[in-house]
């Protein structure tokens, strides 16, 4: 079983990282980093700041067009090719497609994240011509955004289980920004009544709570992050990447694929 | 293969061409082309809805605001502006965004407090930035700084400036000089002593190149305003001594005992004029001087930076 999901993932890494819009992508969040240098030049006091808030937010934003992008393709680019008929001829059941599609895509953006978090470094050593130790926080940052990529991907192929590519990348993106203010969300839930009240909570639990995985403006400032918050996060992203998971392949399982 | 090599020089070649002639085209668009007035960018005023706008990347948006409202000053600064509107919006929301990016506090107040057109006039806004930093930064002893010093040199609110450094004396890791300076802020608020004493801490606490170059020419015109005061104090007491007034310099000096003749921080003789004033020789030199000018001197509006960092 596993060795089976090892095979799909490690084709759909293959396959992800053949596409040249990556490397475009890629090489936007390098050229983005560096830009940061000119933009701390301009303004006052700020250079360290704008190299990890924008290298950072760079990072973050161009892996979730990626996990986007490809995530919603990774199903029914199969089902257009009738590359999956092939495929689920084979002893390979639905499931194990569904999650080496998903450590595949996963892998690619853990490699990714890997190739910017450099541009951001170096970007950071040649304005502040040292590490200093409040830098290692960054990579508690950079972990908090892999885990968000892994939350884009779940959702993304639990959208492409069942539905066309424009529609998934619309719903994923959709969630993606409500789960951004998912903190409001909870907050409105607190003020109001009745149903409301309960519509509000539920909503709020079922979206991704991206927010809480958004570290970049406490370490742009030096601060570091709680051992409590980096594994509570840990398991939130495990578990919400389940139930997307779990959702998709429930979906995927009954899918009539003629 | 030929063709093609062929039309691939004519591409090329029409490439760079076409690149040259838009960049040619477009300067003389810019010069027939007013600039957009800076007021027109700035669409979004609410700091609330821009922080939902951002998607949770605060920081960034903070930056890019702050940038912002440092280039709208400069660019305003430059031109000679009267007024600077959209700085306190465009700082309001850098703060809001980002709470402790304490930059913005501390050279925002610098920009907001004094007049036109050295800033925007708006002292009163200035310390309202002030506090709500101090508010979200309660730890960084600079903010209070920053505030008596708004207090102290455009309000000339003493009680207050005192009280600012004396609240910042309180926090841990405090420079000694607030302690300090919130004593004599209570007690000697207009003397000499004390705005070096503010100044010198500006220059030493400082390492933005431009903040250092402002302090060191308020202390040059210090140093000028107190030889100004000493030299007055001896020909008024050579005038009692002797009934009239020194004919030159040099028996000034003679009579007091200084040796050689006084001279400014740049090297330039004092003037003693008929009238028994001491002038300087070039008063342009002095932006902050207030002492020893001309009657009807008229200071440059854009003071001169001596000392380069």
């Amino acid at each position: 079983m596993s060795a089976r999901i090892i095979h799909i993932a490690s084709n759909t890494f293959r396959e992800a990282v053949r596409d040249r819009v990556l490397y475009n992508l890629i090489a936007f969040a390098l050229l983005l980093s560096g830009a940061s240098i000119l933009v701390g030049q301009i303004s006052i006091d700020i250079e360290r700041l704008v190299v990890i808030n924008l290298g950072l937010t760079a990072v973050s934003l161009f892996g979730i067009v990626i996990a986007i992008f490809i995530g919603i393709g990774l199903v029914s680019k199969e089902i257009e090719k009738r590359t999956l008929y092939t495929v689920l001829s084979r002893p390979v059941r639905r499931w194990e497609f569904i999650v080496g599609k998903y450590f595949g895509l996963a892998g690619t953006l853990v490699v990714n994240t890997f190739f910017m978090a450099i541009g951001v470094f170096a970007a950071l050593l040649y304005v502040s011509h040292k590490f200093v130790g409040s830098d290692a926080s960054v990579f508690v940052a950079l972990y908090f955004i892999v885990l968000e990529f892994l939350i884009v991907c779940s959702l993304s192929l639990l959208f492409s289980s069942f539905s066309s590519p424009l529609l998934s990348a619309v719903f994923t993106f959709s969630l993606f920004v409500i789960g951004s203010f998912a903190d409001d969300l909870r907050g409105f839930a607190g003020m109001a009544q009745g149903l409301s009240h309960w519509l509000a909570i539920g909503t709020s639990y079922i979206v991704p709570n991206l927010s809480a995985f958004n570290v970049i403006t406490t370490v742009a400032h030096g601060q570091s992050v709680s051992t409590q918050l980096i594994l509570q996060n840990t398991l939130y992203a495990i578990f919400y990447s389940a139930m997307a998971l779990s959702g998709a392949v429930l979906i995927f399982e009954r899918r009539n694929l003629k | 293969m030929k063709a093609r090599r062929r039309t691939t020089f004519v591409a090329a070649a029409s490439l760079l061409f076409s690149l040259a002639a838009c960049v040619i085209v477009l300067r003389n668009i810019d010069r027939i082309r007013p600039q957009a007035p800076l007021e027109d960018a700035l669409y979004v005023t609410s700091p609330k809805i821009v922080k939902r706008a951002s998607l949770g990347y605060d920081g960034l948006m903070a930056c890019i605001y702050w940038t912002r409202a440092v280039q709208y000053f400069g660019h305003r600064h430059f031109e000679r502006g009267s007024s600077y509107n959209e700085l306190a919006p465009l700082l309001e929301i850098a703060t809001h965004l980002d709470p402790h990016l304490t930059v913005v506090y501390q050279f925002g107040a610098s920009f907001l407090a004094p007049k036109p057109p050295g800033g925007a006039g708006e002292p009163v806004r200035a310390i309202q930035l002030m506090e709500y930093g101090i508010q979200n930064n309660p730890n960084d002893w600079k903010l209070y700084y920053d505030l008596g010093f708004v207090y102290y040199t455009e309000l000339k609110n003493y009680a207050k400036a005192s009280e600012a450094f004396a609240r910042g004396a309180l926090v841990p890791g405090a420079h000694p000089s607030m302690r300090i300076l919130a004593a004599r802020m209570a007690e000697h608020a207009g003397d000499i002593e004390t705005a070096r004493i503010l100044w010198t801490e500006t220059l030493e606490s400082n390492h933005d190149d431009l903040i250092k170059a402002n302090a060191a020419e308020h202390l040059r015109g210090l140093k000028v305003d107190e030889d100004i005061i000493n030299l007055e104090a001896a020909v008024e007491r050579f005038k009692q001594r002797t009934g009239r007034l020194p004919l030159t310099m040099f028996e000034l000096a003679s009579a007091e005992g200084i040796a050689g003749i006084p001279v400014d921080p740049d090297g330039n003789a004092y003037l003693l004029t008929v009238d028994g004033r001491i002038e300087l020789q070039h008063p342009d030199d002095f932006s902050f001087a207030t002492k020893g000018l001309p009657p009807g001197y008229k200071s440059p509006v854009k003071p001169k930076f001596h000392t380069k960092f």
